[in-house]
């Protein structure tokens, strides 16, 4: 048959000559290759000195993002959890009072808001629904813990810190 | 008299069982780092500055785990077992000479445990032992592997003893003597070595100390892919923690052996022409064995992550038909030169 692509490599098998049967030269080759190995730099990240950078869309931990008076976005619409396939979030709303014009943007609030990191997939629908632009995902990664309570993240570990809008624009 | 003699070797006793502790236990350390540096990755560096804690860490670990002793097993065998290993690999270091005599005042002190006239045959008996302890281990596991793993390692060690001892006799043929410190006092300097006299010799005895000391590319008696763990496959803890030992303290006193045999021992280059005194050539002699003694255990290691692992038929093939033959070439080919030089060139 002839060939079709000249891609066939016909093996030699012959019989080991002196050198190759003593192995001696082929242990030293790998010997050079191991003590090469030895010296060149290495490949290991050293968690948590260093970190792999996140690519650009990566969806991690969501924040509850403010408005440039730092006032807090979310007004407790629901279609966050609405949308959510896991049904990961939860939340009681409030109504603002008198005082409270410069905690949160419109008359209703967010009072407890809480999102099951263990339920959570990370998919981004909860940002693509939210009307008010208040929730991104756009944290690290969900770190381990040791309680399964440990893994029901309030408003304290969401809403994003006050920032001063002045210095970053 | 008496009595200053008694302390004195009691405290050479002691300081050379600690350091052969010491060092054995980061080996461990060293094995762990040096074989991730050579896969392209850190060791083991949590636990302390480079992971210098580590040994520490396995020791605390192997205290607090649980002694199993399985139901079948006999009892007193299954402890005697690694007991025999450890203390075998513990005696085979006093006979080896670790410097020249250091003088403290008036006093003499020979950096040596015990000077025997017959101290290689000494340093066989007790390799020879320590297939005891392997043995016995492997049988009071009352488990058919273990049994596999131990007649194994029993067979690939004495069929490796002989190559040893006959890679020896070429050697004490250019010596002349069984004692060891004898024959690093003949090879004061550099070019007095044995290794330039007997560099055959020198690779037989490196291949079957390989072998002694159950490392690879001789490991099979205990490497885990094929035996699931060999011998020590029912311990735990440390009795578990006895045989490993047992093994990094072999390949310690294997390292040290050869340096002495075929390297120079506590000899270096110049060391009489850099006019020092008396202890400052006896500390540096103990610096350089110990240079010497680390950087075998470095090839060790070397070897470990570049040789695969030889099948059993192919370790017995090696044993008999290769280096049995080849270092009785060695005596003959020592005794013709030997014969050559003293009628020609005396």
């Amino acid at each position: 048959m002839e060939s079709i692509s000249n891609r066939k490599k016909v093996l030699d098998q012959k019989p080991m000559n002196f050198w190759e049967r003593m192995y001696i030269p082929s242990i030293l080759k790998g010997m050079g290759i191991t003590i090469r190995h030895f010296f060149k730099p290495k490949v290991s990240v050293k968690y948590p000195e260093e970190e792999r950078p996140y690519s650009k869309n990566f969806r991690g931990l969501h924040s509850l993002k403010r408005d440039e008076e730092g006032r807090e976005r979310c007004t407790a619409c629901g279609l966050c959890a609405l949308s959510c396939p896991a049904e990961a979030i939860s939340m009681i709303s409030a109504e603002r009072k008198k005082g409270e014009e410069h905690l949160y943007r419109e008359e209703k609030y967010a009072a407890v808001y809480e999102i099951n990191m263990l339920r959570c997939i990370f998919c981004g629908l909860c940002e693509e629904a939210c009307p008010k632009e208040a929730i991104f995902l756009d944290g690290k990664h969900a770190t381990a813990d040791y309680l399964r309570k440990d893994f029901i993240f309030g408003k304290d570990k969401l809403v994003e810190p006050k920032f001063d809008y002045k210095e970053t624009h | 008299m008496e009595l200053d003699l008694i302390m004195e070797k009691s405290l050479l006793v002691i300081v050379v069982f600690v350091i052969t502790l010491a060092i054995a236990a980061y080996s461990t350390l060293a094995e762990r780092k040096i074989a991730g540096f050579m896969q392209d990755r850190y060791g083991p560096d949590r636990a302390g500055p480079f992971g210098l804690l580590q040994p520490l860490a396995d020791g605390g670990k192997f205290f607090f785990k649980e002694e199993i002793i399985p139901a079948g097993a006999h009892k007193v065998l299954f402890i005697a077992g690694p007991t025999i290993a450890m203390i075998t690999a513990c005696i085979s270091s006093a006979v080896i000479p670790w410097g020249q005599d250091l003088v403290i005042g008036d006093r003499v002190i020979s950096l040596q445990v015990a000077d025997i006239n017959v101290g290689i045959l000494y340093m066989f008996g007790v390799i020879a032992l320590g297939v005891y302890g392997v043995m016995i281990g492997g049988w009071a596991s009352n488990n058919k592997f273990s049994l596999m793993g131990t007649v194994r390692a029993a067979s690939q060690s004495i069929s490796y003893e002989i190559g040893m001892g006959l890679s020896i006799i070429a050697l004490l043929m250019v010596t002349g003597s069984l004692s060891l410190k004898d024959i690093v006092e003949q090879q004061s300097g550099f070019v007095n070595w044995n290794i330039w006299v007997q560099p055959l010799g020198f690779l037989i005895f490196l291949v079957c100390a390989f072998a002694e000391c159950n490392r690879v590319p001789f490991d099979l008696p205990e490497c885990e892919t094929e035996l699931v763990g060999g011998y020590n496959v029912e311990y735990s803890s440390m009795k578990l923690a006895f045989f490993m030992f047992a093994e990094y303290i072999n390949m310690f006193v294997s390292s040290a052996l050869m340096a002495t045999l075929y390297f120079g021992g506590y000899n270096f280059p110049f060391m009489y022409d850099l006019g020092l005194s008396q202890n400052w050539i006896t500390i540096l002699g103990v610096i350089a064995l110990f240079i010497k003694i680390f950087g075998f255990i470095f090839f060790f290691m070397w070897i470990r992550w570049t040789v695969p692992r030889f099948r059993y038929d192919q370790l017995m093939n090696l044993g008999w038909k290769v280096l049995i033959p080849l270092a009785i070439a060695n005596i003959v080919l020592t005794g013709i030169v030997t014969i050559i030089k003293d009628t020609y060139f005396s």
